[in-house]
């Protein structure tokens, strides 16, 4: 078993997993109940990762994050080194990689509150933010827990980005699915076959808890009411 | 109740003018006042009545026009004024209530009180549950409600905010008739002791019969005819209000001749040979009008009536008799087909039977003109 591989996947699932909660809940929000008439450009950007393949998006996000790039310029010039091959580097790849993963089962629980409970909120003197914590998001729970379970199980197992991205450097970007790949190209199958079982088992369970807990949930596309 | 911080400040009206547009051939355009005490809104579904509550309330925004309560200025499209929802102080009982489902009885009482000092939110939520006979239910989630409890939850959510004005839209729809009348009981009993606009919206007559002290009668986004509902309903100038109202006979009519020195004119109905005589209004011999006369204004005999002082007895023919519940309906065939409503004592007295040769009896003020829906601009 290759722990530190398992350990930095863990790492990585758990920081992405937290920043999507913080970054991702507002994003569903807006993308619900904004009026904007470009609205569906925004649903179609946050929806790319799903269709892109993993080695487009990881490129992108890499030349993105390179020196060339002002975003990796920016970068730079703060922390001193740059993001490519770095483990923040893959925080930021997972991070938009898992993105539609958050964003829709949360958008598609909160277009399902009935809206004359958020007027009726709103006429009993309750702000946005109230009627969002005390309304909205209880009424929408089932819908917040899928999005971060659905990110979290999905960032354990991603492979593309992570490898376009950080490359494949042992405790600081080789993650759990790279080093089972690495084990096979050495062919060395028993330790693969290890990693593999623990993964497969590890989502398997995820996905059996998330559907125990809410059955109506789907698995992969809500996003219409 | 009124212990909060705000001055009585006395009676305040609510003042209403708006225009809006909901779709291609739809739009609002609606002004109206109500003081303190029951406005009915009365009118067909899609008569645009809830988009009017909707803009009292803050929750969509007209494109022009003026919303008032006292000198409080809640909305003006010239001034740029546009008060959000969540500081309007209204109360509204939405059709389905709109109780939050996750929240118990007490919590969903409370939740308008969030800014209040905790002893006096506890005090007040008491009171009020207390008042709406709810008190025993606080612990229960409204799914575990019955109707009527549904209604008078919600009913004090929206009162426990000592709103400045109350929109009720279709509030008792759903409930059976002893329900319905306990709530309008508990919303009279609030009425008496709060000097607040109250806007009820209803297609029901008799619940416009039964609260309001004033209707408005709206349809296709238009105001048609306000005031008391006696004015209202009993002189229906318009054909929808007349429908609208309980006018069951509603027909076409041409007129034959006038006759100015004795306020009468009389008008062949339906094409047909039958004369009727009708008030005088202001239209031409050769000109159509529509007629309404309500089902319990006519009376039927069983042998051409002689000495009366009622103008019109028609010949006709029983088409067909059907009692629900207390009262016989009756259709008559006379020119055009009459519904005639009798009780069934009288019915029996009279022996009437399908196929049977009868008299209508209907007396000219019994005949009410009204006004055909696309004539509206024309007569107004």
């Amino acid at each position: 078993m290759n722990w530190s591989a398992i350990a930095l996947t863990l790492r990585l699932a758990l920081v992405v997993c937290t920043i999507l909660l913080a970054a991702g809940m507002p994003l569903a929000y807006w993308l619900t109940f904004t009026r904007w008439r470009w609205k569906f450009l925004a649903e179609s950007v946050v929806a790319l990762p799903l269709v892109l393949p993993p080695t487009v998006l990881g490129f992108y996000v890499l030349v993105a994050m390179g020196p060339q790039s002002p975003v990796g310029r920016l970068y730079q010039s703060w922390m001193g080194h740059g993001l490519p091959f770095t483990f923040e580097g893959l925080v930021a790849g997972s991070v938009i990689y898992s993105l539609p993963f958050t964003v829709q089962p949360m958008a598609a629980a909160f277009a399902l509150v009935d809206p004359t409970l958020i007027n009726a909120s709103a006429i009993l003197g309750a702000s946005r933010v109230r009627t969002f914590f005390r309304i909205i998001l209880p009424l929408s729970i089932g819908g917040v827990i899928t999005g971060i379970v659905l990110s979290f199980a999905h960032t354990l197992g991603e492979f593309g980005v992570v490898l376009m991205v950080g490359g494949n450097i042992p405790g600081i970007s080789q993650t759990i699915s790279i080093a089972i790949y690495d084990n096979v190209q050495a062919l060395d199958y028993t330790t693969a076959n290890h990693m593999a079982l623990l993964l497969l088992l590890f989502s398997f369970a995820v996905l059996s808890i998330l559907y125990s807990l809410n059955r109506r949930i789907w698995a992969v596309w809500p996003l219409h009411r | 109740m009124r212990d909060g911080g705000r001055p009585l400040a006395g009676a305040i009206g609510l003042s209403v003018r708006i225009g809006k547009t909901l779709g291609k051939d739809f739009s609002l355009a609606a002004e109206f006042e109500a003081g303190a005490g029951i406005t009915i809104l009365f009118g067909p579904s899609g008569s645009g009545k809830s988009t009017l509550l909707n803009c009292i309330a803050g929750l969509i925004a007209p494109e022009s026009g003026h919303i008032a309560l006292g000198a409080r200025v809640l909305f003006d499209m010239a001034a740029g004024v546009n008060v959000p929802a969540r500081l309007r102080s209204v109360g509204y009982l939405f059709q389905n209530l709109a109780l939050f489902p996750h929240l118990t009885v007490e919590q969903n009482v409370k939740y308008g009180l969030a800014k209040m000092p905790t002893t006096m939110r506890e005090e007040r939520t008491a009171t009020i549950l207390e008042s709406f006979r709810i008190a025993q239910l606080r612990g229960r989630k409204p799914n575990e409600l019955s109707g009527g409890e549904r209604q008078r939850v919600a009913l004090a959510r929206s009162l426990v905010t000592d709103p400045m004005v109350l929109l009720l839209d279709e509030p008792l729809t759903a409930l059976d008739a002893l329900t319905k009348s306990e709530i309008i009981e508990d919303l009279r009993g609030w009425n008496a002791s709060h000097e607040i606009p109250i806007v009820y919206v209803t297609h029901a007559v008799s619940e416009a019969f039964a609260l309001g002290e004033r209707v408005v009668v709206l349809d296709g986004g238009r105001i048609l005819a306000q005031g008391t509902p006696q004015e209202v309903l009993n002189a229906p100038r318009h054909e929808i209000v007349a429908s609208l109202v309980g006018f069951e006979n509603v027909f076409e009519a041409t007129v034959q001749s006038v006759s100015e020195s004795q306020g009468t004119m009389n008008c062949g109905v339906g094409g047909s040979e039958v004369i009727l005589e009708v008030p005088l209004a202001a239209v031409q011999p050769g000109e159509g009008v529509r007629v309404a006369i309500r089902a319990g204004d006519i009376m039927i005999a069983n042998s051409k009536p002689v000495g009366l002082s009622a103008r019109n007895t028609l010949k006709g023919r029983v088409m067909s008799l059907r009692r629900e519940g207390v009262t016989v309906i009756v259709t008559v065939q006379a020119g055009v087909s009459f519904e005639v409503h009798m009780t069934p004592g009288a019915c029996q007295e009279l022996m009437l039977e399908a196929g049977e040769e009868v008299w209508l009896v209907i007396k000219t003020y019994s005949c009410h003109l009204v006004t055909r829906k696309s004539d509206e601009q024309g007569l107004e």
